[in-house]
């Protein structure tokens, strides 16, 4: 049973390994290309039309301007902290709900032909994430421009808002791509991401509360909590939406 | 008769239950007197509801990996029974909260838990509500159960680290950790959540009973 292996079995074996480790290098190659291509294509579209980024930034900033006209000053960081985050979150459904709707029955299915499931979703979560990004630097500067800013550790605040941004986009671009398929109205997208995006967004409360504060030292537990929750969003995405897309 | 011995032990549970949890002398705590009788009813509510909801899980699963329409059967059903249970252990909590902490609802982490355990739900039978075609319905509701489910664990697990509970066992309460738990209320504690298991699964199987008998009429007729 255990015979000696031959320096051919050894010369082989390795062959074959290096013929695996190539088959993996290729398919994660062309994943990206896939990957580029399709973010270049939704930055074109983006862009093509200006009126939609334009009326989502316009969003941000009249929902700020409104709530600095009804709250006039406030004043507890708690009130501060709760209200940019709902704001925020808002508009990033807002923002997000349109990602699969725009696409039309014939761009999708041109789109099955050329691009893997896997390619398609983290197009739209890496697309999403550089969209959620700008919106929240906006809503960020027009919140502490109308309403104050009164954050003491900045560093900590931004990289919480990154964090948060990229764990918004994954989630609601999941659950974007749920409501599309099944009459894709506001509502739906609202009640299904609604309860499942509370662990995220009690943690991001909680460390940007830490960050107003401008505690001495960082929270890296809830630092870690936050990470593994993108993570935790990002491979579901990646495994379940290969069931969602095609009808 | 031989398969359905679960079900003789489910009624003898259930009634023993309800008997000895009314009957048989438990430590007098402060703050909670007879109230913790309550241990008997309202806790195994939640044990049965994650498990019926593990069982909806499952068969999500199974359904995606097989397209078996009677996963999807087996997976709302599953659901259903378990937002029938998670009300009735809101109902029990809620009256309890009442006679003990003074109303009906308070903030505190295992309530926020219970409360977007039923949204999600509730969001779940929803979006099945708003697609026609059965196998595109069974598809997607499967895949948001996978998605909630995961995020709903791994909230419950985080939750507890922001802020303490006010439940008993909790926060310095006296309740129902090792050391106040006698062994009288054992005896009945463990029977309790047996019991209240089993009849769930039993309502279950006969909720996907009832709709496969549904379906095939409606393909009949």
């Amino acid at each position: 049973m255990y015979e000696k292996k031959t320096e051919i079995d050894i010369v082989l074996e390795k062959y074959f390994s290096v013929c695996v480790d190539l088959k993996l290098i290729f398919v994660l190659k062309m994943l990206s290309n896939q990957i580029k291509y399709l973010i270049i294509k939704e930055l074109k579209l983006e862009l093509r039309n200006k009126y939609a980024l334009g009326g989502i930034l316009l969003y941000v900033v009249s929902t700020v301007f409104i709530s600095y006209l009804s709250f006039k000053k406030i004043v507890t960081p708690a009130t501060w902290n709760a209200l940019f985050w709902i704001i925020l979150l808002f508009a990033s459904i807002n923002a997000i709900a349109k990602s699969f709707i725009t696409e039309t029955k014939g761009r999708l299915l041109y789109m099955y032909t050329l691009a893997s499931p896997q390619a398609v979703i983290l197009s739209k979560i890496i697309y999403n994430s550089l969209l959620l990004i700008v919106l929240s630097a906006l809503c960020l500067l027009a919140y502490s421009l109308f309403i104050g800013n009164i954050i003491q550790d900045l560093p900590l605040f931004l990289i919480t808002l990154f964090m948060g941004s990229l764990g918004f986009s994954s989630l609601l671009t999941m659950v974007s791509a749920i409501a599309s398929k099944a009459g894709n109205n506001f509502t739906l997208m609202a009640i299904l991401s609604f309860p499942i995006i509370i662990p995220l967004l009690m943690v991001l409360i909680k460390l940007s509360k830490n960050a107003i504060d401008g505690l001495e030292r960082w929270d890296l537990d809830y630092l870690t909590i936050l990470m593994l929750l993108n993570l935790i969003i990002i491979a579901l995405s990646y495994l379940l939406f290969r069931y969602l897309w095609r009808d | 008769m031989k398969k359905n011995w679960w079900k003789i032990i489910a009624i003898v549970f259930v009634l023993y239950t309800i008997v000895a949890g009314f009957l048989v002398p438990v430590p007098a705590q402060p703050i909670l007197h007879e109230t913790i009788r309550n241990l008997y009813f309202h806790v195994p509510m939640w044990f049965a509801m994650m498990t019926i909801l593990f069982v909806s899980l499952w068969n999500s699963i199974k359904y995606l990996s097989k397209s078996n329409i009677q996963s999807d059967i087996i997976a709302t059903q599953a659901a259903n029974v378990g937002m029938l249970v998670g009300t009735l252990g809101i109902v029990t909590g809620s009256i309890w909260a009442k006679y003990t902490w003074g109303a009906w609802w308070v903030a505190d982490t295992k309530l926020n838990g219970a409360a977007i355990t039923m949204l999600i739900y509730l969001a779940y039978f929803v979006l099945r509500g708003s697609i026609d075609e059965e196998q595109k319905r069974a598809r997607i509701s499967a895949v948001y159960n996978i998605f909630a489910y995961v995020l709903l664990i791994v909230f419950l697990m985080i939750l507890p680290r922001m802020n303490d509970s006010l439940h008993p066992g909790n926060g310095g309460n006296p309740g129902f950790n090792n050391y106040d738990l006698d062994k009288n209320m054992r005896m009945v504690f463990y029977p309790a959540v047996i019991g209240w298991i089993l009849l769930t699964v039993w309502i279950f199987t006969l909720r996907v009973r009832i709709e496969k008998l549904k379906r095939k009429k409606l393909f009949n007729d």
